[in-house]
């Protein structure tokens, strides 16, 4: 063989530089950059130069309810969201894990909550929930129940954009999970059947064992995904009524480009890019044990 | 026998309630676009009506629409296109130089809050005065088609067996070369995947394009959006923009289903 040339030498290097600088210019800048301003004071419009102002952003947005509500309000819906999905888009796929007729199409049909541009899932979901003309209202009041507000109540607002998130999300778990059924081996479950387990038994403790690393790499990539919800909440409620449905992004949003509060928004920002961090920190740790 | 019978139906049904769970906002999203102002508003909601074009008339006469419409296909064309550039070869070297940690770190970026660097992209762009450009918004698209490619390419080339390259290299050809004459052309697949995911991605992108454009380059679901605070009760129209919003990212879906959903699962699928 011949000797490589130098290119080929150094190919390890060169061909994924072009994508770690851009990557390091547009993502890792950047973090640093917020991480930087959330120790100054500055304020976009005011005109007045930055200023090093220390840990002060921190003190002041950490003590203030607005934001320690909206932690609060992020990590119930992403903990309500993701468990509903969880549970349902497992259900789901083991009831389509057979043969049958359509099964191909049923699985189209699963994908397109998924591909449907979230802004305008918002919108459709909005139409439903308008209280005197939507739907969610028709279908309680020919029921005889008492009609709701949905997302213009304070109390209902954030179940309601989670049964957004539910109907747009369920299928993707259903998906993972259906493909990581089909890549079981058969001879655990022939075993099963050969000892006599009853089909209960072999969906208790073949199945759902066998499955379950899959189950939570979906799970955890929902978490991320969930904590960063921004499309439909701040499509169909802008954070309110009131701060009703303010989550940590949308509240960073609203700080950075409506009050142009920089230093504290960074501190907004940091705080939800610490909490996907620990998601993200749980993904990775999954996978290293799954490759050992 | 006959429990058998029974079970199937049971079956059926349960697929068929799953099924309309899924497509029933789609359905009523289709028929209202369809309906005048009269009967969005009936109540009790009417199932049954005469269909109008009125509100497609209107979104695509009165509206910029065909101006968004091409903005969004220009911003996600040009970014998916950038990526596979940077990403095809930075796939490759993950893949066959077994590069672990470079994949995580590029995997950061799909993970990461998006909103943690378009606060200081805002600031940034608005001193290079790159706002409401086209370069603005696809490097900011970048970021979303570029973790994609090298994810789905990166396991596509996992799958290309290493001898291919080998032979063509005991045969005295460059590694670069063989990456180039050989692997590429046996990755249409791959390219598919990669190139259908992140081209949705960037077309659904609400938050990047709120803030980075403005009359000049505005994307779609900043005008859908726009549509719904301005004309509040205006649904038929409303509803008219959510289907022309919706279909291009269908369509694709539909051409390249086995593609889309290879591409959605396999990441939490290997572990």
């Amino acid at each position: 063989m011949r000797r490589p040339s130098y290119i080929e030498k150094y190919l390890p290097i060169l061909f994924p530089l072009p994508a770690v600088i851009f990557i390091a210019l547009l993502m890792i800048f950047p973090i640093l950059y917020t991480l930087g301003l959330s120790f100054t004071n500055w304020n976009l419009t005011s005109g007045m130069p930055m200023s090093f102002v220390g840990l002060r952003n921190f003190g002041r947005v950490f003590a203030e309810p607005r934001f320690l509500d909206a932690v609060w309000r992020t990590l119930s819906f992403t903990f309500l969201a993701v468990f509903v999905e969880a549970v349902l888009g497992t259900v789901i796929a083991l009831i389509l894990n057979r043969t049958f007729i359509g099964k191909s199409l049923t699985k189209l049909l699963l994908l397109l909550p998924l591909v449907a541009t979230p802004v305008a899932v918002g919108i459709v979901f909005n139409l439903f929930y308008d209280p005197t003309i939507g739907l969610a209202n028709w279908a309680l009041s020919s029921l005889g129940l008492p009609q709701g507000l949905w997302v213009s109540d304070a109390n209902s607002v954030l179940v309601s954009l989670v049964i957004v998130d539910v109907w747009q999300w369920t299928p993707m778990i259903t998906l993972i999970v259906l493909a990581g059924l089909a890549g079981l081996s058969e001879e655990p479950f022939e075993a099963a059947r050969v000892d006599g387990a009853t089909q209960w038994q072999v969906l208790r403790y073949v199945t759902i064992p066998m499955v379950m690393p899959t189950i939570l790499t979906a799970v955890i990539l929902r978490l991320i995904d969930a904590l960063k919800t921004f499309d439909i909440i701040f499509a169909m409620t802008g954070g309110g009524p009131g701060y009703a449905s303010e989550t940590l992004n949308i509240m960073g949003f609203k700080y950075s480009f409506e009050y142009f509060r920089m230093g504290q928004a960074s501190v907004i920002l940091i705080a939800l890019f610490f909490f996907v961090l620990l998601c993200s920190l749980g993904i990775m740790k999954l996978r290293s044990t799954s490759e050992s | 026998m006959k429990k058998n019978i029974l079970h199937e139906t049971l079956f059926y049904l349960v697929v068929i309630f799953i099924s309309l769970m899924v497509l029933f906002p789609f359905l009523w999203m289709l028929s209202s676009s369809f309906k005048t102002q009269t009967d969005i508003i009936a109540w009790p909601p009417k199932l049954i009506f005469t269909p109008t074009l009125q509100n497609y008339e209107k979104v695509f006469g009165e509206q910029d629409f065909l101006k968004y419409f091409i903005n969004s296909t220009v911003v996600g064309g040009l970014a998916v296109g950038l990526s596979l550039v940077l990403g095809l070869p930075a796939a490759y070297s993950i893949s066959r130089f077994t590069q672990r940690k470079l994949a995580l770190f590029i995997l950061l970026a799909r993970l990461m809050p998006g909103i943690s660097f378009l606060m200081p992209w805002y600031i940034i762009f608005s001193r290079l005065n790159l706002m409401d450009t086209y370069v603005a918004l696809v490097l900011s698209h970048m970021l979303i088609a570029l973790p994609i490619v090298v994810w789905i390419m990166s396991s596509y080339f996992n799958s290309i067996p290493v001898e291919l390259e080998e032979s063509a290299m005991v045969d005295g050809a460059t590694r670069q070369y063989a990456f180039w004459a050989i692997i590429l052309p046996m990755s249409g697949p791959g390219i598919i995947t990669s190139v259908t995911l992140s081209f949705i991605f960037s077309w659904n992108n609400f938050m990047f394009s709120q803030v980075l454009s403005m009359e000049k380059t505005r994307t779609l679901p900043i005008a859908v959006y726009n549509f719904v605070s301005y004309a509040e009760v205006d649904w038929g129209g409303v509803m008219a923009a959510a289907v022309a919003i919706m279909a291009p990212a269908i369509i694709l879906t539909m051409i390249f289903q086995k593609f889309v959903v290879k591409g959605l699962t396999m990441g939490a699928v290997k572990g």
